[in-house]
């Protein structure tokens, strides 16, 4: 599903800040990444759906065997790949629900599938909202605008169930999440996991993960991945920290 | 704005995406014209081309003297270039085209140029339950469903049939709200003013449609001076609409039209613009001055104005659709989306002088600057000595897109009574990175999600709109700011 190979990318000082990261994410697998603060995780969400800002100097990545980094970002979005924002971001005025209408709509036109009316929609959305077991609270408010930090995460969730992409990268999902919220958007991606669709979730904790089992765990640090391991390594970096990979 | 609406948008936006300016074609008709210049020979040309009786010469030549007397205008915040006014064509009409009785008698060229427009003529393709006056340069070549209409008393043709018909009501309400020495640009239009559309509407009687004018300019080097009349008797109700296109050209041309409106007790009159002129090139060259004097007088007790413009053409735009609200209980309402792109300029916002006691008036102004187009809005809310208990409430909103543009604003407020509230909300933001790729993260194109952007940034004024203008002023939102992004 996903191969990235060799990937180095800088920011606009020139800093390099993926500094030849490896990753290999199977169709139906969910894989972890951890790593310290400001160690290149978000960057790596972000140059792989195609967040400006980012050069990408070397390397590779093929999703479902085509070059995902010739793609704009919104293709890379038609082609099945979806972000999950650490810090999501609000759009003042337009209604979440149009919003994520014209969104699936897009989706659909590019898969060849038939847009759905308004009737149809709202009917896609209650289906959606009861898997998820989620309020319809936010629905009618402006995208993210006045949300807590909490409501964010969820609507990115809801969003991702809406629009069933084929590659899910959720960047710290759960931070900022009280315990029942956490349940409920941890529950939200057990029913999304899928033979056909990939997860990478960039977490800090292992308290997701407690709930959502991964295949695999990776840490990244200094800019490429320095450890995988299965759920386990999960653990073992709770107890111990990133210390003993720190500046591999 | 209505879910199904969006859909359909994001489709016709893909049509016209890289289109530019679509209405830029000029209809090679033969037409006559006066030769260029401004004087008495030609006010008198002009008036005699239209059979006009002695009383509206007379009304011409004196805001032509007025005129001589004044001087153009350079308060506002704009850079125009130098117009000479002696090298312009004040009069251009489609030749054969003497007062057609019918449709069958306008020249065809002309239908399809309206046709092209997507304006239909013809009643039976005429969107329906809209009626339209055509104007094309400086005549009127058609108004539907006028027959309709007559059975209700109402009365919507052209200025210079008015004038004929009509001459007593004509006489009575013209220049009482907009005077002939008014300003520069009115006294100008007053003296030359070419044609224009005519609405009464009896006591009592709800008109069943919307009426609507289609302002074309054609002619190269003329100006386009046109002059509109909507009264409202009493206990009535219009909804009225204007749009407005013009060919292509590397010269400015000049559009200095005058509106008037007048509400009798309990009458409501609800008038909408869309404005798309053509803004001139990428660089700034050719475009059309819009200058423009709109107002509107609530006369009698509990009548209503309401003006909601979209402005999306011109090079420049300097117009202050005003409500005076004399009537007690009187409401005007002002809600204007403004966009410049490119090297655009846009003056705009309104004037409510409130006189009548319980006077309320609402201002919503959404400005859009974008390339390094120049937005301000500039507002006067007057309330005088007696005008007992009047409230205001203004919103005015900027949008920025990229880092060239600029938007202002200029309220004014004059407070003379005490009991008076007045509030005012101003807000500046700008399009971020960060929105449209969230926007592109979920799959929608660049201008789908720039599109999307700023029609929630207009909504509440797009939803004043009669439904299918508001369908056309989303999509003219997107296609002016084609090219702003990326
Ligand atoms: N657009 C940007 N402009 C400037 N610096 C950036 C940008 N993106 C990332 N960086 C820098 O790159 C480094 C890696 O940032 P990144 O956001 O990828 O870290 P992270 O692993 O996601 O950290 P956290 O766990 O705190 O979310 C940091 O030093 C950050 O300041
Ligand atoms: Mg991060």
């Amino acid at each position: 599903m996903l191969e990235i190979r060799n990937l180095h990318a800088r920011i606009a000082d020139g800093r390099e800040i993926l500094n030849g990261v490896e990753l290999v994410v199977g169709a139906g697998e969910v894989h972890a990444i951890m790593g310290p603060n400001g160690s290149g995780k978000s960057t790596l969400a972000g140059v792989l759906s195609g967040r400006p800002g980012y050069e990408v100097t070397e390397g590779s990545v093929l999703y479902q065997g085509q070059d995902l980094l010739a793609l704009s970002p919104d293709a890379r979005a038609r082609a099945g790949v979806f972000l999950a924002f650490q810090y999501p971001v609000e759009i003042p005025g337009v209604n979440n629900m149009y919003f994520l209408r014209a969104a699936l709509n897009s989706l659909r036109r590019a898969r060849g599938a038939n847009e759905l009316d308004a009737g149809q929609f709202l009917k896609a959305v209650r289906a959606k909202l009861k898997l998820l077991e989620i309020g319809d609270d936010l629905l009618q408010r402006a995208v993210n605008a006045g949300f807590s930090g909490g409501e964010k995460k969820r609507n990115e969730i809801f969003q991702m169930a809406m629009l069933e992409p084929k590659l899910a990268i959720l960047d710290e999902t759960d931070s900022g999440l009280d315990i029942d919220a956490l349940k409920l958007v941890a529950g939200g991606i057990n029913k999304l996991r899928a033979p056909d669709r990939a997860m990478v979730l960039i977490t800090h904790y292992q308290r997701l993960l407690d709930y959502v089992v991964p295949d695999r765990v990776h840490v990244l640090s200094g800019g490429r991945i320095v450890k995988s391991g299965d759920k386990t390594l999960a653990a073992e970096l709770e107890r111990h920290g990133y210390a003993a990979y720190e500046a591999a | 704005m209505s879910s199904p609406a969006t859909v359909k948008n994001a489709e016709t936006l893909r049509e016209v995406a890289g289109e530019g300016y679509k209405y830029g074609f000029v209809t090679d008709i033969e037409s006559e014209s006066a030769p260029p210049g401004l004087n008495e020979d030609i006010i008198a040309f002009i008036s005699a081309k239209k059979h006009e009786p002695a009383w509206l010469l007379d009304w011409r030549i004196s805001a032509f003297k007025h005129w001589q007397r004044m001087e153009e205008p350079h308060w506002a915040k704009l850079r125009v270039a130098p117009i000479d006014y002696q090298a312009a064509t004040y009069y251009s009409a489609p030749k054969r085209q003497n007062a057609p009785k019918s449709l069958d008698e306008v020249d065809p060229e002309l239908l399809r140029t309206y046709e092209k427009l997507g304006i239909p003529l013809n009643e039976r393709a005429a969107l329906a339950g809209v009626a339209v006056d055509a104007v094309f340069d400086s005549v009127s070549v058609a108004t539907t469903f006028k027959a309709k209409l007559g059975e209700l008393g109402i009365i919507f043709c052209s200025f210079g049939e008015a004038v004929r018909e009509h001459g007593e009501l004509v006489r009575r309400y013209l220049g009482s709200v907009v005077p002939q020495g008014d300003n520069f640009f009115a006294a100008l239009n007053s003296a030359v003013f070419s044609d224009g559309s005519f609405v009464y509407v009896p006591p009592g009687v709800r008109c069943p449609m919307e009426l609507s004018t289609y302002f074309r300019i054609n002619a190269a080097k003329t100006g386009q001076f046109e002059r509109t009349l909507i009264i409202a008797d009493k206990g009535s109700y219009v909804s009225y609409l204007e749009g407005c296109t013009a060919p292509q050209r590397d010269e400015n041309q000049l559009h200095a039209a005058v509106v008037e409106l007048v509400a009798l007790e309990g009458a409501e009159i609800k008038y909408s613009t869309v404005q798309n002129w053509y803004p001139g090139d990428a660089e700034g060259r050719g475009g059309i001055y819009n200058f423009v004097t709109k107002r509107g007088a609530c006369r009698g007790a509990h009548s209503k104005i309401s003006w909601t413009q979209v402005e999306t053409g011109s090079a420049i735009t300097w117009k202050y659709p005003s409500c005076i609200l004399e009537g007690d209980n009187s409401v005007g309402e002002f809600y204007s989306v403004a966009i410049t792109n490119n090297l655009q300029q846009a003056d705009t916002g309104t004037k409510m002088i409130h006189l009548g006691r319980n006077t309320r008036s609402t201002i919503v102004s959404k400005g859009i600057s974008a390339g390094r187009g120049q937005n301000t809005y500039r507002g006067l809310v007057r309330i005088q000595p007696k005008a007992e208990n009047a409230r205001n409430y203004t919103q005015c909103d900027s949008l920025l897109i990229g880092h060239k543009c600029g938007a202002h604003t200029v309220p004014y407020i004059e407070v003379r009574n005490p009991s008076a509230r007045v509030e005012h909300e101003a807000t500046t933001s700008k399009i971020s990175e960060d929105q449209m790729f969230y926007c592109q993260q979920r799959g929608l194109s660049q201008e789908d999600a720039l599109s999307l952007i700023v029609n929630g940034f207009c909504k509440e004024v797009l939803k004043e709109l009669p439904m299918e203008f508001a369908v056309e002023a989303q999509k003219l939102l997107a296609v002016s700011l084609e090219g702003s992004v990326g």
